[in-house]
C-alpha cells in the first residue's frame, strides 16, 4: 500500500472517531512539562514543597526567578547545592521554568511555629519590612519574593545568611534590617522567621 | 491496514494530524475515546512517576501498574532505621494516591512479557495488553555471586538492599548486637543499586554505635578500590568517628588491603577476604550482593550480556523490543547512577516519550536530572547533583554544572544539606505517590 493510499485511509477512519489521542495535550506542554518536572522532584507538586526546609517556589515572579537562578549560577548567591544545579540550564530553560512557576499558586502548609515569638515578629515586619514586603508578603511584587507560608528553616537559613552578608541584598532592605537588629537584637531575625512562616491564609 | 504496525499507523496519523490543524472538523468528536494502552510493570522510584506523568499529560491513556507489594518501603532513608534515627513505618508508603490518578493498580506479580503478542502475565494468569509498555524492576540480587551466601544465607546475613524486612532484620541485629561487637559491612564491584549507599550505611551504623556501643567496629570488606563521594565520606569519618585512628569506628579494607571477599561462612559467621583469604568473624555481617536487572527484564530478554537492559537514551525504549521501555536500576543509563532521583528522572522522560509516541509525535528534547543526598552523622549531610543532557546517543553530564558538596563547605552548610536532605525526601515520595 502506498503511503497516500494509506494516510487517505487513516483520514477516513479518524473522521470515524476510531482514533482519537491526537487532540489533548500540545507538544508544547510536554516540553515545558520536560523541564519544570525536574524541579518538582525536590521542590514538590506544581512548585509548593513538602519541607521542611526546600522552599516553596510556587508563585515566585518572573524576573525575580530568572534573577535567583542566575545569581546561583555565577555564585553571587550562596547555596548548599542550588548553586551547581542552576549552571546545568540555559537561559532560554530558565525561561520557561521561570513562566510556569511565576503562574502556580502557592499551596501553604500548617508548620509548627513559635506564636509568641510570631507575634512580635508581625510587629516587626509592620516597622521594617512592609514598605517592601507589602501585604504580608503573600505575593512576590517587585522581587520581593514569596515570604507567607515559607518553610521556617529556609527562612532562617536566609535571614541568617542576609544578616552575615553572606547573601546580597538592596541598600534600603540592609539599612532595615540592621537598624532592626541593632534596637531589637539577632532574636527579631528568629521573631520574623516565626512570622512569615506562620502565615498560611491571606487575612 | 493489517500490515501496518503501530509506529507506522502514528507516523501516518502525525501526517493525518496536520490536516486536522487545518481544520477538518470531525476530528473533534474523536476525543473522548482511549488515547492508548499503558502498562507499567514495577511501582518503585521509576514505575510510579512513569504512570503517573502518563497520566497527567494525557488522561485519555489507559494505564496500569502492577505491582506485587501492597507496601512499599523506599531504599532511600532506610539507611537512617539502620541507625535509629527513623522509624521502618516512616519509610513505608502505598499505592491509593495514584489509584486516585485513575491508575489501575494491580496487586500482582508480572511473571512473563510477551513483546511480539505485547501481553504482560502476572502470577494469577491474567493477562494485560499493551500499546507501550513500561518496565521499571529495580535490581535482582545475584547471591550466588558471593561463595557460600544464598537468599536463606540472608535470613541471617542480611543484605538490607531491598528496603521492609531486611532493614528491620539488620537493624535488630545492631539492636541485639554487644558492646564491643563487629559488624562486617561487604559492598559488592561496581555497577549496583546506589553507589553511595554502602558508605552511607557504615556512617549511619557507626553514628548508632557511638552512641550506644562506641566499643564496637565496622569493617568494610570492598570489592572496589574507590567509591562514590569517598573523599566526602572520608573526611565526615575522621571528624565524626575518629577514622584512620587506632580507636576508628570503621576501618576500610579494598582489594588492594585484601579487603574483596572470597566466601562466606553462614554459620561461624565469618568472612573470607583477600588472596589469602584472611579470616574476619563478625557478630553483625551485611552482605550486598553483585547485582543485575530485575528478574522479569532477563526472563524476557530485555538485558543484554552485561545483565542490564539497554535502552534508547532518548525515550528508554529497550534496544531489544520495540515498545518496551525500561528505567530505573535495570536500564543502562551511561553516567546516571543507579539511584531513586535517576529512576524519577527516567520515569518523566519515558513518560514524555510515551505520550508523544501514542499522540503521534515528535518526543521533545529530553532533559534528566540527579539529585542524591547521603546523611553520613548528625548534623552533617553531603550531596553529589547532576544535570544532564542527550549528547548523540549518551545521556551527558552538563560540564561545569552539578558535582559534589564541596570539601571546605561549612558546618552551617553540611547541617543545612541534612534539612534539605529531608526535604527531598518529602517531595520525592511525594512525586511517587501523592
Amino acid at each position: 500500500m502506498s503511503r497516500n493510499l494509506l494516510s487517505t485511509s487513516l483520514i477516513t477512519l479518524l473522521g470515524l472517531g476510531l482514533h482519537s489521542p491526537l487532540l489533548t495535550a500540545d507538544s508544547n506542554n510536554l516540553a515545558t512539562s520536560m523541564l519544570v518536572d525536574t524541579c518538582i522532584t525536590c521542590h514538590g507538586p506544581a512548585g509548593s514543597s513538602q519541607g521542611p526546609a526546600i522552599p516553596n517556589i510556587a508563585g515566585t515572579a518572573h524576573d525575580t526567578f530568572m534573577a535567583t537562578m542566575q545569581h546561583y549560577q555565577t555564585g553571587e548567591r550562596h547555596g548548599t547545592i542550588m548553586n551547581r544545579i542552576a549552571k546545568g540550564y540555559s537561559n532560554d530553560e530558565l525561561e520557561v521554568m521561570a513562566k510556569y512557576f511565576s503562574s502556580q499558586p502557592v499551596v501553604r502548609a500548617t508548620q509548627e511555629i513559635d506564636a509568641e515569638k510570631a507575634e512580635v515578629g508581625a510587629a516587626l515586619h509592620k516597622e521594617y519590612c512592609e514598605e517592601c514586603h507589602v501585604n504580608g508578603g503573600f505575593k512576590d511584587e517587585d522581587g520581593a519574593n514569596v515570604l507567607a507560608g515559607q518553610w521556617l528553616p529556609y527562612l532562617q537559613f536566609n535571614l541568617a545568611d542576609f544578616h552575615a552578608k553572606k547573601r546580597d541584598m538592596p541598600a534600603k532592605m540592609r539599612k532595615h534590617m540592621e537598624k532592626m537588629v541593632a534596637e531589637h537584637g539577632e532574636a527579631s531575625l528568629e521573631q520574623l522567621a516565626h512570622y512569615y512562616a506562620s502565615e498560611v491564609k491571606q487575612p | 491496514m493489517s500490515t501496518m504496525n503501530r509506529r507506522q499507523f502514528l507516523q501516518t496519523s502525525a501526517g493525518a494530524m496536520a490536516i486536522s490543524a487545518l481544520g477538518v472538523p470531525s476530528f473533534a468528536a474523536a476525543k473522548k475515546a482511549s488515547g492508548g494502552r499503558v502498562v507499567v510493570v514495577g511501582g518503585g522510584a521509576g514505575g510510579t512517576i512513569a504512570a503517573k506523568y502518563i497520566r497527567k499529560a494525557d488522561p485519555s491513556i489507559e494505564v496500569t501498574l502492577i505491582e506485587k507489594n501492597a507496601d512499599y518501603y523506599t531504599c532511600f532513608m532506610s539507611n537512617e532505621v539502620l541507625g535509629g534515627d527513623r522509624s521502618l513505618d516512616s519509610i513505608k508508603f502505598n499505592y491509593q494516591g495514584l489509584a486516585a490518578h485513575g491508575i489501575n493498580v494491580v496487586q500482582e506479580m508480572a511473571t512473563a512479557i510477551d513483546p511480539a503478542a505485547k501481553t504482560v502475565t502476572t502470577a494469577s494468569g491474567q493477562s494485560f495488553s499493551y500499546d507501550k509498555l513500561v518496565v521499571s524492576p529495580g535490581v535482582s540480587l545475584i547471591y550466588d555471586g558471593v561463595e557460600g551466601y544464598s537468599k536463606a544465607a540472608s535470613e541471617r546475613l542480611p543484605h538490607a538492599w531491598k528496603a521492609g524486612a531486611q532493614t528491620q532484620l539488620l537493624r535488630q541485629q545492631l539492636v541485639d548486637m554487644k558492646d564491643g561487637g563487629v559488624v562486617i559491612i561487604a559492598p559488592p564491584a561496581n555497577p549496583f543499586r546506589c553507589p553511595p549507599g554502602p558508605y552511607e550505611r557504615a556512617s549511619q551504623i557507626a553514628h548508632y554505635l557511638k552512641n550506644n556501643k562506641p566499643k564496637s567496629k565496622i569493617l568494610i570488606l570492598d570489592a572496589k578500590e574507590k567509591f562514590s563521594k569517598q573523599g566526602l565520606f572520608v573526611q565526615a569519618w575522621e571528624k565524626l568517628y575518629g577514622y584512620g585512628t587506632e580507636n576508628s569506628l570503621i576501618e576500610w579494607l579494598p582489594p588492594s588491603a585484601q579487603g574483596e571477599v572470597k566466601r562466606v561462612d553462614v554459620t561461624a559467621m565469618t568472612v573470607y577476604a583477600g588472596e589469602f583469604e584472611d579470616k574476619h568473624t563478625a557478630d553483625v555481617i551485611n552482605i550486598i550482593p553483585p547485582q543485575k536487572a530485575g528478574k522479569i527484564a532477563i526472563d524476557s530478554g530485555l538485558t543484554d550480556d552485561s545483565g542490564w537492559c539497554p535502552v534508547d537514551k532518548k525515550t528508554f525504549e529497550s534496544s531489544l523490543h520495540p515498545d518496551v521501555h525500561v528505567i530505573g536500576d535495570a536500564c543502562i543509563a551511561t553516567s546516571m547512577p543507579k539511584s531513586g532521583y535517576s529512576a524519577n528522572s527516567q520515569g518523566k522522560v519515558c513518560a514524555a516519550a510515551i505520550v508523544a509516541a501514542l499522540q503521534g509525535k515528535e518526543m521533545v528534547v529530553p532533559s534528566y536530572v540527579n539529585t542524591c543526598y547521603s546523611i553520613v552523622g548528625e548534623d552533617y549531610g553531603i550531596s553529589v547533583a547532576d544535570v544532564y543532557r542527550l549528547q548523540e546517543d549518551k545521556i551527558a553530564a552538563v560540564e561545569g554544572a552539578g558535582g559534589l558538596t564541596p570539601s571546605d563547605a561549612s558546618p552551617e552548610d553540611l547541617r543545612r544539606e541534612v534539612a534539605y536532605a529531608y526535604s527531598w525526601y518529602n517531595n520525592i515520595t511525594t512525586d511517587m505517590f501523592s
